[in-house]
């Protein structure tokens, strides 16, 4: 490691501390209350969200519709854990979201691998139908309660944690905050390591990236795993921050309002991902008196990106802290390579 | 490369053939190269010398015919395999990595001679550090090659076509290989380019002790470095030997040369 990767892993580092404390500052002041902490919690999981589909659509060049899907069965698949009391407390909620991840994961593997075995757009395809499947299968067993869906969910919040003194709702937010945090670098340093430059590779060109050594069919099950599986740890900590499930919440709209996020954003740019999903989940709830207009205040704000700047927010490239402070102009934002 | 290794053949077609629906591409194809040898494949437009490289690199499978690879059969093996096996190449249209810096053009090949897992690179562990380190020092190794080390950085798509050419041939090095195809390296290059690009061919083949296959249209280039060659017509094989015998072949004359007289050195 070289002091200047060590100088960007310190800032980043610093800069998301800092964010940190103003909040629970902010918090004990009272003016980030339960209300707000709730949509912070969304922010998070929407971040996890974009930027693990991201990880298909940005870096691999896959579209992909059925993010929802994912999303549902790591939901599930967390809630009837933690609903079941195998581990108690905050260590079911750690254990479930895991599971929830590995569940959807495998989900990724069996419907991605003939997909993307092939050259072309039939992941889009299989997504699309892969999202509505997964919901008609929610609706109709009883362990995930059917059409009338899961309640009783235990809530985070709810479960007694009470970290440094900090009250049980900031408590709640600061785990799913670090969890989000957590899942945003290992996608990131993930995406920039020989793995992700495989994935780019890729999507630059799939008959070079063959003929320099890289198994394309490995690299896009890879990525699209990997998106499945962060998609499922979404989930669940959506689920313990709702505490009800219903299949619809994950329908085709869900799918399309991830991607969204993400072509905002701009694809392949996580940081794009993040500023986009902030803005998309905090906008709607500012000006609530218009929700019913959400998704077409979306489309129009899609259509026009695509015509004034058809690359998103941020094009492929990362909004950089290093570069802000460091004055030193960095290598290239462009994942794959790494500031040793 | 071990000693018993020396007197494998690089590479062994074996009556090599494909079929596109009813069309013969290629056929009855016919070729050993052994070490270090430096080989041209020349023929006129759409005689197949593109397939050929298609076929020896898996990216067709061949209709009829076996590929053997230093000594290990090949047909049938995907192109990632085959690069594995030790046969690298470039394409007739550049095929960079556009978007990415020249540096992860390299690197992307330098995947093969690196050993750590996803988590070990997801939670930095050592070995990632001292791998991409080491990855690195080779990648820019090979730059330096082509004198590309300066433009390291740069997105490949900004780099003039020159050096486009030559990244591409670096990304291909960076594979390890022990036989390099070329699919008209020279293609669009100007006589100095030209001139530069026959030095680094030979440099190549003595620095890194490779065999290399060659298709061009310029026959200055080919006349100048290659010590055989094979002349492709209709798919088939028409000729192949050493330069002066090849290219005072009157079916290669007639099949070839003639109609390239004046086109020879434009190219
Ligand atoms: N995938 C394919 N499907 C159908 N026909 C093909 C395919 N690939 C090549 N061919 C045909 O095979 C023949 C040989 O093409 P190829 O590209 O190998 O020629 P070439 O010798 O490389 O020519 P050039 O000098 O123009 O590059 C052509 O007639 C071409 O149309
Ligand atoms: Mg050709």
């Amino acid at each position: 490691m070289t002091k200047k990767t060590a100088f960007s892993y310190g800032i980043n580092l610093l800069a998301v501390l800092i964010l940190f404390f103003v909040l629970l500052l902010l918090n004990q002041q009272g003016i980030v209350n339960k209300y707000v902490l709730g949509i912070m919690t969304l922010i998070c999981i929407n971040i996890i969200l974009a930027v693990s589909l991201n990880v298909t659509t940005g870096c691999l060049g896959q579209i992909a519709l059925g993010h929802a899907g994912f999303m549902s069965a790591g939901a599930y698949t967390a809630a009837i854990f933690t609903q079941a009391g195998v581990i108690p407390g905050v260590g079911g909620y750690f254990a479930g979201l895991l599971l929830g991840g590995l569940v959807a994961a495998i989900i990724g593997i069996i419907i991605g691998l003939p997909a993307l075995r092939l050259r072309g757009d039939y992941l889009a395809i299989i997504t699309l139908a892969f999202g509505e499947i997964i919901r008609v299968i929610i609706e109709n067993m009883t362990i995930t309660g059917g059409a009338q869906g899961l309640k009783g969910i235990k809530k985070l919040s709810a479960m007694g944690v009470s970290l440094f003194g900090m009250n049980e709702d900031f408590s709640a937010f600061a785990i799913v905050f670090f969890l989000m945090v957590i899942s945003v670098v290992v996608m990131y340093t993930m995406m920039v390591s020989r793995h992700g430059r495989a994935i780019l590779a890729i999507r630059e060109d799939d008959i070079a990236s063959e003929a320099a050594g890289v198994n394309n069919t490995y690299y896009r099950t890879l990525a699209f795993t990997i998106s499945a599986f962060f998609a499922g740890i979404a989930g669940g900590m959506y689920a313990h921050y709702i505490g009800i499930l219903g299949a619809k919440s994950f329908d085709f709209n869900k799918s399309i309002e991830i991607l969204i996020t993400v072509v905002l954003g701009g694809l392949g740019s996580f940081t794009g991902s993040v500023v986009s999903a902030i803005a998309l989940t905090s906008l709607p709830e500012l000006l609530r008196q218009f929700s019913d207009y959400r998704m077409l205040v979306y489309s129009i704000v899609l259509i026009l990106v695509m015509i004034f700047k058809p690359s998103g927010l941020m094009g492929t490239k990362e909004f950089s802290l290093t570069r802000l402070f460091g004055g030193r102009k960095n290598k290239s934002s462009q994942k794959g390579s790494d500031t040793q | 490369m071990s000693e018993q290794t020396k007197n494998v053949p690089v590479l062994e077609a074996d009556h090599l053939g494909i079929s596109f629906g009813g069309l013969k591409a290629v056929s009855d194809f016919n070729m050993t190269l052994g070490k270090n040898e430096l080989v041209g494949l020349i023929g006129p437009n759409g005689a197949g010398k593109t397939t050929v490289f298609n076929l020896l690199t898996g990216v067709y499978a061949p209709t009829e015919g076996l590929l053997t690879i230093n000594g290990v059969p090949a047909h049938g093996k995907n192109t990632d395999q085959i690069v594995r096996m030790g046969v690298a190449r470039t394409f007739q249209n550049i095929r960079l990595f556009k978007n990415l810096t020249v540096l992860d053009n390299v690197l992307v090949a330098c995947s093969l001679s690196m050993h750590y897992s996803m988590l070990e690179a997801a939670f930095r562990l050592p070995r990632y550090w001292k791998e991409e380190k080491k990855a690195r020092s080779k990648a820019m190794e090979l730059l330096k090659v082509f004198h590309l080390e300066d433009c390291a950085d740069w997105k490949a798509d900004n780099l003039p076509y020159g050096k486009q050419r030559k990244l591409e041939i670096a990304r291909a090095m960076a594979t390890n290989p022990s036989l390099l195809l070329l699919d008209e390296p020279a293609a669009g290059m100007n006589p100095t380019e030209t001139q530069e690009l026959m030095d680094t061919i030979r440099l190549l083949r003595e620095k890194f002790d490779i065999t290399i296959l060659l298709i061009e249209h310029d026959m200055n280039l080919v006349l100048g470095i290659c010590e055989k060659i094979y002349v492709l017509d209709y798919g088939k094989l028409i000729a192949c030997g050493d330069p002066q015998t090849v290219i005072n072949d009157p079916k290669v004359i007639t099949a070839y040369l003639g109609a390239e007289e004046e086109g020879g050195e434009t190219k």
